[in-house]
């Protein structure tokens, strides 16, 4: 569903940031996508958003290629690939249903559907009685709840996760994690990137990619299958 | 226009009242200008057409010229393409208009035994051959028949006219292009703010898959509404400056309700290519 093959991506100024990474991430799986700050987590899930392109090799999320891909096809892919950041990217001046609202009337949902179908996405993240408060009013937690339900929009098949928890305590990061498992085993693969082993060592029954200096250093699928 | 541009473009205009205030008034000042030139180009050209209207050829004939012969002039020179009628002054009306147009003359006039002008035919041109060539070119044909004695038409005249409304026309296009770059300029740089104002709302509509389409219309719509605006502005501007100079200073002429729908619609469409460009360039940053 999700295939990156022989993977490369150069920036002009910084240089390699990407060297001939390969995986693939099936329907429905979970994987958390590790290595220090710097090593690719981030570019990696940019490319599989197609908010860019690979210098060399080829990106293929849910039947899209990177190679084929034409600009006006960008919108389609991104209604099926859900995307959160650590920083949540809520909009300030408006409120969490509205927030919600917002991202469904751009992404072209009929206008008559969209009341009902914010409220759902508020009652998914358990979030129904926050609807009117503005993002400086919720917790860290609470506007990641909000981003989630954001990204959950358009039913993804697949969940990306920059550093979802890099902003929350210990008691939010836990529920955040525990949505993003929901999500997960409702059938929407989750790929997250985070630089939290303790996490990882915590969820070990999770497959691993860790990433180093832009390289796949070790994938838990392929050591899996070695040994 | 689907319903979010509508409400987006007012939206902006209401989040910015004095952003889009100031890029009106300013495209608006600078149609002003323009419409004021054009103001005077058009009343220059309307005084110029009357002035051509009188371009003509008089042939003068000679003493001895028969009735049938001059049926013949005339006749064949109705017949050119180039003239729009023909009209015989006799040496008898040629002495009466004199007497008239010259009174200090009347009693020289008056006192003479023979009357010394000749009759002649005046040529009135079609509206399209009134510039210095066709009118040569006729005069010399004129000047073909054995009893035509000479032909007159006010050469420098003639040219004169033709190179003012020519500079007339290049001047104003000049003009016309300088303050629509100035009016492009002001309105892609109104555009440009806006879109950095809202640069997460883009990023998040991006993120969530709104289409370029989607994302454009609500800014194309802000750039031909501020641009429309500002060509209002700018025609009442120049309407006022009408009513200022006509009645007290000279009488001008307003302009043709083509020229003035015309250039508010200009003002409108600046807007949106304005807007347009300014997208092209910053929207593409935001992957």
């Amino acid at each position: 569903m999700i295939k990156l093959v022989s993977v490369y991506k150069e920036y002009p100024r910084s240089g390699l940031a990407l060297k001939n990474v390969s995986f693939h991430l099936r329907k429905g799986e979970f994987a958390f996508l590790i290595g220090p700050s710097g090593a690719g987590k981030s570019t990696v899930l940019r490319l599989i958003h197609m908010a860019e392109r690979p210098s060399d090799g080829e990106v293929r999320v849910s039947g899209y290629s990177s190679a084929r891909m034409k600009r006006r096809d960008i919108p389609r892919l991104r209604r099926r690939v859900g995307m959160v950041f650590q920083n949540f990217r809520l909009l300030r001046d408006r409120t969490a249903a509205e927030n919600l609202s917002f991202a469904l009337e751009v992404s072209g949902a009929r206008r008559g559907d969209i009341k009902g179908r914010v409220q759902r996405l508020l009652a998914q993240v358990g979030l129904a009685a926050r609807a009117g408060a503005y993002p400086d009013e919720l917790s860290g937690g609470e506007q990641q709840r909000i981003a989630m339900a954001r990204a959950l929009i358009h039913d993804p098949v697949v969940l990306l996760a920059d550093e979802p928890m890099g902003n929350l305590d210990e008691r939010a990061s836990r529920g955040v994690f525990d949505l993003i498992r929901d999500i997960n085993s409702s059938g929407t693969a989750v790929l997250m990137a985070t630089h939290d082993l303790e996490l990882v060592r915590r969820y070990s029954g999770y497959r691993v990619i860790e990433l180093s200096e832009g390289a796949v250093v070790y994938d838990s699928e392929v050591a899996d299958a070695v040994s | 226009m689907p319903y979010h541009s509508v409400r987006e473009a007012v939206a902006a205009f209401r989040r910015a009242p004095g952003l889009a205030l100031l890029s009106a008034t300013s495209i608006g000042l600078s149609f002003f200008v323009l419409g004021t030139f054009g103001l005077v180009t058009y009343n220059v050209d309307v005084t110029l057409r009357g002035i051509e209207r009188r371009v003509e050829v008089v042939a003068y004939l000679r003493d001895d010229i028969s009735a049938a012969q001059l049926e013949l002039l005339q006749n064949d020179v109705r017949s050119f393409p180039e003239v729009e009628g023909v009209n015989h002054v006799s040496k008898f009306e040629a002495m009466r208009n004199a007497m008239q147009q010259l009174e200090e003359f009347r009693d020289v006039f008056t006192d003479l035994e023979l009357n010394p002008l000749p009759a002649s035919i005046e040529i009135q041109l079609r509206p399209d051959f009134r510039d210095p060539e066709s009118v040569e070119r006729v005069a010399n044909l004129i000047a073909l028949y054995p009893f035509v004695e000479d032909v007159r038409f006010g050469r420098e005249w003639v040219d004169k006219i033709f190179q003012l409304r020519r500079l007339g026309g290049a001047v104003a296009a000049i003009l016309g292009i300088a303050f629509a770059i100035v009016a492009i300029l002001i309105i892609g740089t109104t555009v440009r703010m806006a879109v950095l104002a809202r640069r997460e709302e883009i990023i998040i509509m991006r993120l969530v898959g709104a289409t370029d389409g989607f994302i454009r219309r609500p800014f194309l719509l802000e750039g031909f509404i501020t641009g429309l605006v500002g060509g209002v502005l700018a025609l009442v501007l120049t309407y006022g400056a009408h009513l200022v100079v006509d009645g007290s200073l000279i009488d001008l002429e307003w302009l043709p309700s083509l020229w003035t729908a015309g250039g508010v619609l200009a003002g409108g469409l600046l807007g949106l290519l304005a807007s347009g460009s300014a997208l092209r360039r910053h929207l593409v940053s935001y992957a």
